[in-house]
């Protein structure tokens, strides 16, 4: 948390999304699973709104994750097992799962169909569409989605990807990295997930062989390093029989590292309020600062009663920064500033709100303010701007092409937008750039070049997409044709000097990491400090006076 | 068709078996104080997991009344629709809900819970529009089942009053964890002219960018629970102070046992000849249609015992209530592809 990073203006985009290491993990020290403790505990849910000190969550996180790789790498079955294993299938489930693999003549219950819960994905055995499911152990609770492997539901593989704070790419042990693998691993790294976990699965096939493993390994290390990953855990595992699912494996001994699940569960959170409520270094804040508060508008309440004829307050969610009553804030894109007089919830008006805190802003003066404006702290406030580049994850059959017309959706915005041009299409395999592209297909990713009729305060990307994240979407019938991050997302990814696919799972659970060094161990979407010192990189559009927050006229 | 009502709403049908009578020992329900709600960490900000699920919920809500003209509300009565109503009105605090509520009134619907229904909507200074199963077998657009459940009767009143209503975007309770193929389901999920579900036609919706926009004719389906457990649920319903229809407590009432569950005996078909009824003390996980819905043996009386109960259960919530899911294996998503919710 002692990041190195130096905070000022330019800075900001990247300042909330330190990635913190979890020396909790390793403090607890609670190597071995305990069947009977995940029995009595596997169930754990808040008790109180605001925490309640004995729960899962409040003592160790919450972990999303989702699983990835090519179909039939096992994503579905290696679910089923960490959920059958951890106790957290209820006998119901199981039952309805041991009497369908009965019918179909199978000798043992096949867990994928745990998450497989459509009638097309069960008679096929693939999986369709993202399954959610929510567990909890002693020491953590989760949400997975487990995401289809084929490359016609790669939709559905970005959706499950872009909440998750790990990605778990699966590899069949037998055919090793294959084209989807990278692509699911390129899609992680552009959407910002923070941890990637590489399981090669199905080590039983391959008679538990090591040298396989290191293959692989060293294989998927190259991808990684290329594209910009700084940090991969990788672990030999069996989803069909359980090995290093749960529990670590007899099988294969010479793997050291932790199971699968024990990974899950001490693998470090961003997000930690600890580091949230530091801001970064020490002191570097002033209290009264608004720490880069973004708050797109989603509504404006007006109760027009006879107690409230003239309450108007401001509804959304903090996306990014703090907010305090008092403090100054601007109103993008007009620009006008203002002072927040309160904030307010339905029990009770708060003296200071946070990112992921919906709430109700009052504001000093009577600006006209409307859904899809966005409230920034004054110090910060990012430039609106009639054009922008964005890395984005082409998601329909339709083409994305120069000329066409959408709507894009920013915020709480909804906004005419133009595709003005394809600055490049990105090969998967390669990971080279093709200027030449003149459009993006299906699941294609590329470099887009838009312009809007209006000026929009678009900025950069952060991972966990609360800012700079969009759509696409066509308005003739609301389809949503792609998903992009504004800025650009390649090259905010850096080439890697060493290995950083680690085998024996240390690095990501112990802090090596010492505070010098910080810098490069930043999650893979964030921009080197030298890059970021100049400033937003997708602004490249009519020049914004920082100060006056004021746009040349389209 | 549909009678739009302020509260109180249309009276239910009264059953007539002696039977059916709610118990002379009503459940005491006590519904426990709120536990500081609104209390704070040291630094002075709200965290956890429940305080996420909400601030999601009430994002979701918002989004809803940003994005559509015509929203409603699924509403039951039931735990998971009146915590829906609970966010929706903090959500807009201090206004009042921007969404008229709706019920599909299946006719076999617990006496107490359309009691308690009716309050809720008075409290919560809403506009209830009742569609009842009922009127729909009378005119000849439905025809009542061999089996006697309406509960799959539902999904035809519902879609023709989103139609003639002109609802373009329809909330409900329903979470990811009841099932596996709600486990599939977007947050925003977009439905067809007929209020069909096509998974394979499922939007990508990333981070919390919530597109709904869509065709004329077809409508959005919102989920605001859809990353809540069950005893989540249960946990805010704790820490809110919530007040739930009385049925969810445990109390004495006869009933009658049929496929592993504990049903209620009325004029919907039970019992048959063969079933016996005997006083038990129960409670329900869910409420639906009386023909449906089972109780589970339960002592516990109030919120506190309730998550005792949950954590320590080893059968799911529609597993050990819900005699519609049990007809296929893929009975909720052959439901959902029909419109149901
Ligand atoms: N021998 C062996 N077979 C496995 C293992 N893991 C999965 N399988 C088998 O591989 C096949 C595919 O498994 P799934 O879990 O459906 O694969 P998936 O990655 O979810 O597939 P999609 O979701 O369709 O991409 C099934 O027949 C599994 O039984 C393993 O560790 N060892
Ligand atoms: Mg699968």
């Amino acid at each position: 948390m002692a990041a190195t990073t130096t905070r000022d203006a330019a800075a900001g985009p990247d300042t909330a999304t330190d990635t913190t290491t979890d020396v909790l993990g390793v403090a607890d020290g609670m190597s071995s699973l305990d069947a009977a403790q995940f029995a009595a505990h596997a169930a754990d849910g808040g008790a109180d709104i605001d925490g309640d000190p004995g729960s899962a969550e409040e003592r160790h996180g919450l972990l999303r994750f989702a699983t990835a790789g090519s179909v039939d790498d096992g994503k579905s079955t290696l679910v089923g097992r960490l959920l059958h294993d951890s106790k957290s299938v209820l006998a119901d489930q199981l039952d309805a799962v041991e009497r369908t693999s009965q019918a179909r003549g199978l000798a043992t219950a096949d867990l994928s169909l745990l998450v497989d819960g459509l009638r097309a994905e069960r008679e096929q055995g693939i999986t369709i569409d993202v399954a959610y499911r929510y567990f909890a152990t002693p020491r953590r609770s989760f949400i997975l989605a487990d995401t289809p492997g084929h490359e016609q539901y790669t939709r559905n593989t970005v959706t499950g990807a872009s909440t998750a704070d790990l990605v778990v790419i699966l590899v069949d042990a037998r055919t090793g990295v294959v084209s989807q693998t990278r692509r699911h691993a390129a899609v992680a790294a552009l959407v910002g997930v923070p941890h990637l976990l590489l399981a090669v699965n199905k080590i039983d096939l391959v008679d538990f062989d090591e040298d396989v493993f290191d293959r692989i390994a060293a294989e998927f290390d190259v991808y990684c390093r290329e594209l910009g990953i700084g940090e991969v855990t990788a672990i030999p595992i069996s989803a069909l029989h359980g090995d290093n699912v749960v529990t670590r494996s007899e099988r294969i001994r010479w793997y050291t590292g932790p199971s699968v699940l024990e990974h899950l569960e001490t693998v470090s959170l961003d997000g930690d309020p600890a580091a949230e409520d530091a801001g970064g270094p020490a002191g570097a804040q002033p209290a009264a600062d608004p720490a880069g508060l973004r708050f797109p508008v989603q509504y404006v309440i007006r109760p027009r009663t006879a107690d409230l004829p003239d309450y108007r307050g401001y509804a959304g969610r903090i996306a990014a920064g703090t907010v305090r009553a008092g403090d100054r804030v601007v109103v993008l894109p007009s620009g006008r500033d203002t002072k927040v007089t309160g904030i307010d919830t339905a029990d009770g008006s708060l003296p200071e709100a946070g990112a992921g805190d919906s709430v109700v802003l009052l504001l000093a003066d009577d600006v006209d303010i409307a859904r899809g404006d966005l409230i920034a702290g004054v110090h910060d406030a990012p430039p609106p701007v009639t054009e922008f580049t964005a890395t984005v994850a082409h998601l329909a059959d339709k083409p994305l092409r120069p000329g066409l017309r959408a709507l894009l959706r920013y915020g709480t915005t909804a906004a005419p937008v133009l595709v003005s041009a394809i600055e490049h299409r990105l090969d998967i395999d390669t990971l080279a750039t093709d200027a030449a592209a003149d459009a993006l297909r299906l699941n294609d990713i590329g470099q887009v070049r838009f312009r809007l009729a209006a000026p929009l305060p678009v900025e950069d990307f952060r991972p966990g997409g609360t800012v700079g994240a969009l759509l696409v979407v066509d308005p003739s019938d609301g389809t949503t044709l792609a998903a992009g991050m504004a800025g650009d997302r390649r090259s905010a990814l850096r080439p890697r000097p060493g290995g950083v696919v680690q085998k024996d799972g240390t690095v990501t659970v112990t802090p090596v990491v010492v505070p010098a060094a910080r810098d490069e161990d930043r999650c893979p979407g964030d921009r080197p400090a030298a890059e970021r010192a100049a400033g937003p990189a997708n602004h490249r559009g009519p020049l914004t006076d920082p100060d006056t927050l004021s746009t040349p006229g389209p | 068709m549909t009678t739009a009502t302020t509260a109180p709403a249309t009276t239910p049908p009264t059953t007539t078996a002696s039977a059916t009578t709610p118990s002379a020992t009503t459940p005491s329900v006590s519904t426990p104080p709120a536990s500081t709600p609104t209390a704070r960490t040291a630094g002075g900000r709200r965290r956890g997991h429940l305080h996420d699920l909400e601030s999601e919920a009430v994002h979701i809500l918002r989004e809803v009344a940003g994005q559509f003209d015509r929203p409603v509300v699924l509403f039951s009565g039931g735990k998971d629709s009146v915590v829906v109503l609970h966010l929706a009105r903090k959500a807009f605090h201090p206004a009042p809900v921007p969404f008229v509520l709706l019920h599909v009134d299946t006719g076999h619907n617990f006496p107490e819970v359309l009691e308690f229904r009716d309050r809720a909507v008075q409290r919560a200074g809403a506009r209830l529009i009742v569609a009842a199963v009922q009127d729909w077998i009378d005119d000849g657009r439905l025809a009542e089942r061999p089996d006697g459940t309406r509960n799959p009767l539902q999904t035809v009143p519902l879609v023709d009053t989103i139609v003639e209503q002109r609802f373009d975007a329809v909330i409900g309770g329903a979470r990811r964890d009841e099932e596996k193929a709600r486990a599939k389901e977007r947050i925003f999920s977009l439905r067809d002219a007929f209020g069909g579900w096509d998974p394979r036609r499922q939007r990508p919706e990333l981070w919390d960018l919530y597109n709904g926009r869509h065709a004329p004719g077809e409508h959005v389906r919102v989920f605001p629970l859809s990353n809540w457990t069950e005893l989540d649920v249960w946990s805010y319903i704790r820490a809110e102070g919530i007040e739930l229809p009385e049925i969810y407590y445990a109390h004495e009432r006869p009933v009658f046992r049929r496929d592993g569950m504990w049903l209620t005996p009325g004029d919907w078909g039970g019992p048959r000849p063969g079933e016996t009824v005997e006083r038990r003390s129960v409670r329900y996980r869910t409420v639906g249609d009386m023909s449906c819905t089972g109780a589970v043996e339960s002592a516990a009386a109030d919120v506190a015992a309730v998550i005792e109960e949950i954590r320590a259960t080893r059968i799911t919530e529609r597993g050990a209530t819900r005699a519609d899911d049990r007809l296929t294996e893929a009975a909720m998503e052959d439901r959902k592809r029909e419109g149901y919710f």
